[in-house]
């Protein structure tokens, strides 16, 4: 779950990260209010959205009065702002953050991951602050710091010493870096983050050593133990068709295709992706629903896929194990008969009882497409589209 | 004997209690798993499918002699289960659970370094289907009956996907000397590597059939493994082709973040150590089958 930099600098400040004076506002006159409270003659006004790359993006805006504020404000609240992380539809601005401007003096890039290949927290830090961590490994991969954390004793001071002298951060400031380290750390193994990013981690005018923006990521999996965190989710930010999907337990990722899939088991349900695409298909969505085929997972997954105003066909993917084929075409025909599907609908079964599966699919009176392998119902899925579209066309030359 | 597991291996299940872990105790005793009770603190002394249940993983061990273990322990506990097992002298234990938070998986994998290597747990998963040895022992939630025995070994991270590949060979009369599932998590008791090192040096392991998806350096460095260190013949599908880079896939692991994570990536630095890349995962029984026909 990702959260918003204001959100994630509150929580780095309770544990002895230091950021620039800063304010929330939900609309331009409160933005305005807000600089006057916070005082000084040079603001930041940043959009409050998940995802990073919002300064290009023009989320990010510097301000010396009033009325610029207002109307920085004001282009951005309401916006569609796209970034590079956000993909074309863009995510929506609902809430500023106005910060007081800092003199900065040196910038420093400073990540927090899961590192996989080590299982083990990783920093990462850079002396170019600034540029994303993507452009610093590809154009200045030497400047790029790493150290693992072992997990029974967490970050040592020697390890914060040693990545702030790598850094060149001068000697009178190493105690503020290494007391920024570990409070990034604290608050990424205390908190069950996955991702912890100050970019840039500044050093300014006046020798402070401050955190100018912030970006965290945290767990699923271990939002149950910090209901804290889990209220910050901000749906706004999600796609509403995953959110909906998540709140019904299902793994869902919306994709730019027609051809929506639902499968059990997330390796298959990608492979299916996959094989629509090599048929000469694209896929509208992942569909995971999960172990058990019930007949209410697969008519909230028949919802939720016919959600999708592109959707023009429908291909069903189980392998069915403990679960057997023929309760699996039970539920797709129930499920067939309580959602109203008006597209082509393929469905493949592999597994235990599949000949009594398929008998009551074809028993079942629906124009289901019934396919016996993988490729096969990619292929039929595909025919089925083509075919709706060549249709489609001629009824528009009819008419 | 096959890798992992055998006919005679003593079996406890930890968690037994709960209404799947008891379905599954059922379906491995009918397959022949040599299942000899079950962890649940608090209820020593039931019965379930007619197997004792313990209090904790010590007194199972003392009383039935059990070596490996199934934990069905819901997520918020799942860690401790594995390190009670890891440290009761359980010497393999399989994770069916979705959902264990990454940071206590890292703290799993560390405590389980505090035993020597000779007698340091061997974990696989969280989030798998589990292990079988067609014809001798089913330790986990897998179809038993979609498996012949024979001399495949197979390797893979997601369950269904490794079900479609064993019926795929069934079908052409390919058999499996062991299936592992090593999860979908990020964080996982066992990579590839680990497991392509037991089925290199197993006698009745000939080919090899690795099941990867996007997400995380393991396929890569087993990539490295293969060129150094294994001369059985490796077949490999690697799925998520259409997989949008920064979006988790279902399983929690299942995110392209990172250079040589995305599934086209995978397939060629495969592809360069002479791992045959079944095209598309319609073919992955097909691609075994010709693989073995050029074996043989």
């Amino acid at each position: 779950m990702d959260i918003h930099e204001y959100q994630a600098k509150e929580i780095l400040t309770d544990f002895g990260v230091e950021v620039p004076p800063g304010a929330l506002a939900y609309s331009p006159e409160q933005a305005a209010y807000r600089a006057r409270e916070l005082g000084g003659d040079k603001w930041i006004v940043k959009a409050q959205v998940h995802a990073g790359g919002r300064g290009k993006a023009g989320g990010v805006k510097l301000c010396d009065s009033d009325h610029a504020i207002q109307e920085a404000s004001e282009n951005l609240f309401g916006r569609k702002l796209v970034t590079h992380q956000t993909g074309p539809e863009g995510k929506g601005v609902y809430r500023v953050y106005v910060e007081a401007a800092v003199p900065i003096a040196e910038e420093f890039y400073l990540g927090f991951v899961m590192d996989r290949s080590s299982q083990r927290v990783m920093i990462v830090a850079s002396a170019e602050g600034g540029m994303e961590i993507e452009e610093i490994s590809a154009e200045k991969p030497e400047s790029i710091v790493r150290s693992t954390v072992e997990p029974a004793v967490g970050l040592q001071d020697f390890q914060a010493r040693e990545i702030a002298f790598s850094l060149g951060v001068a000697p009178g400031l190493i105690s503020q870096m290494v007391r920024t380290l570990q409070g990034c750390y604290r608050a990424f193994s205390e908190l069950d983050a996955t991702m912890v990013e100050i970019n840039p981690l500044v050093v300014t005018g006046d020798d402070r050593v401050i955190a100018l923006d912030a970006k965290m990521t945290f767990d699923d999996n271990a939002l149950f133990r910090h209901p804290r965190v889990a209220e910050l989710r901000d749906k706004s930010q999600e796609d509403p068709r995953e959110s909906r999907a998540a709140d019904r337990g299902l793994s869902y990722v919306g994709l730019d295709g027609n051809i929506g899939c639902i499968v059990n088991g997330a390796g298959l349900a990608m492979a299916t992706m996959d094989t629509i695409m090599l048929a000469g298909g694209e896929p509208a969505n992942f569909l995971d629903i999960g172990g058990g085929a019930t007949p209410e997972r697969v008519a909230k997954a028949f919802r939720l896929v016919m959600s999708d105003k592109n959707v023009q066909a429908v291909l069903v993917n189980i392998f069915a194990g403990i679960n057997r084929c023929d309760w699996v075409a039970e539920g797709v025909v129930q499920a067939l008969k309580e959602v109203q599907v008006e597209v082509p609908v393929i469905v493949r079964l592999a597994g235990t009882n599949v000949e009594e599966g398929q008998k009551i699919l074809a028993k079942s009176g629906l124009p289901i497409i019934r396919a016996n392998t993988l490729m096969e119902a990619a292929e039929r899925a595909v025919g089925a589209w083509q075919n709706d579209l060549t249709q489609a066309k001629r009824m528009r030359a009819v008419t | 004997m096959s890798i992992l597991l055998d006919r005679d291996t003593k079996v406890i299940v930890q968690g037994i209690t709960g209404r799947m872990a008891r379905f599954h105790t059922k379906d491995m005793l009918e397959y022949g798993t040599n299942v000899v009770g079950g962890v649940v603190p608090g209820k020593g002394g039931d019965k379930v499918e007619g197997v004792p249940v313990f209090d904790t993983v010590k007194e199972a061990v003392e009383a039935t002699g059990a070596e490996a273990s199934l934990v069905f322990v819901p997520p918020p506990f799942a860690a401790d289960s594995i390190m009670e097992a890891a440290d009761g002298g359980i010497r393999y234990c399989v994770c069916i659970t979705d959902g264990i938070p990454a940071g206590d998986m890292i703290r799993v994998k560390r405590y389980m370094m505090r035993y020597p290597k000779e007698r340091r747990m061997v974990l696989t998963g969280p989030n798998c289907a589990g292990t079988i040895s067609p014809g001798k022992a089913l330790l986990g939630i897998m179809p038993g009956h979609i498996y012949l025995p024979g001399n495949v070994g197979i390797i893979g991270r997601s369950g269904t996907l490794g079900y479609e590949a064993a019926a795929q060979m069934k079908e052409l009369g390919i058999g499996v000397s062991t299936s592992v599932g090593i999860g979908g998590d990020p964080i996982n008791g066992s990579s590839f590597k680990d497991i392509l090192e037991r089925f290199e040096a197993d006698e009745e392991t000939d080919i090899i059939c690795m099941i990867g998806e996007i997400g995380g350096p393991q396929e890569a460095e087993a990539a490295e493994y293969i060129r150094d260190h294994v001369t059985k013949p490796v077949v490999a599908y690697v799925a998520g082709l259409t997989a949008p880079k920064g979006r988790t896939m279902g399983h929690a692991g299942a995110i392209i973040s990172a250079f040589g994570e995305s599934a086209s990536e995978k397939v060629e630095i495969l592809s360069n150590v002479g791992v045959t890349v079944a095209e598309n995962p319609a073919v992955i029984g097909k691609t075994v089958a010709q693989v073995m026909g050029k074996a043989a």
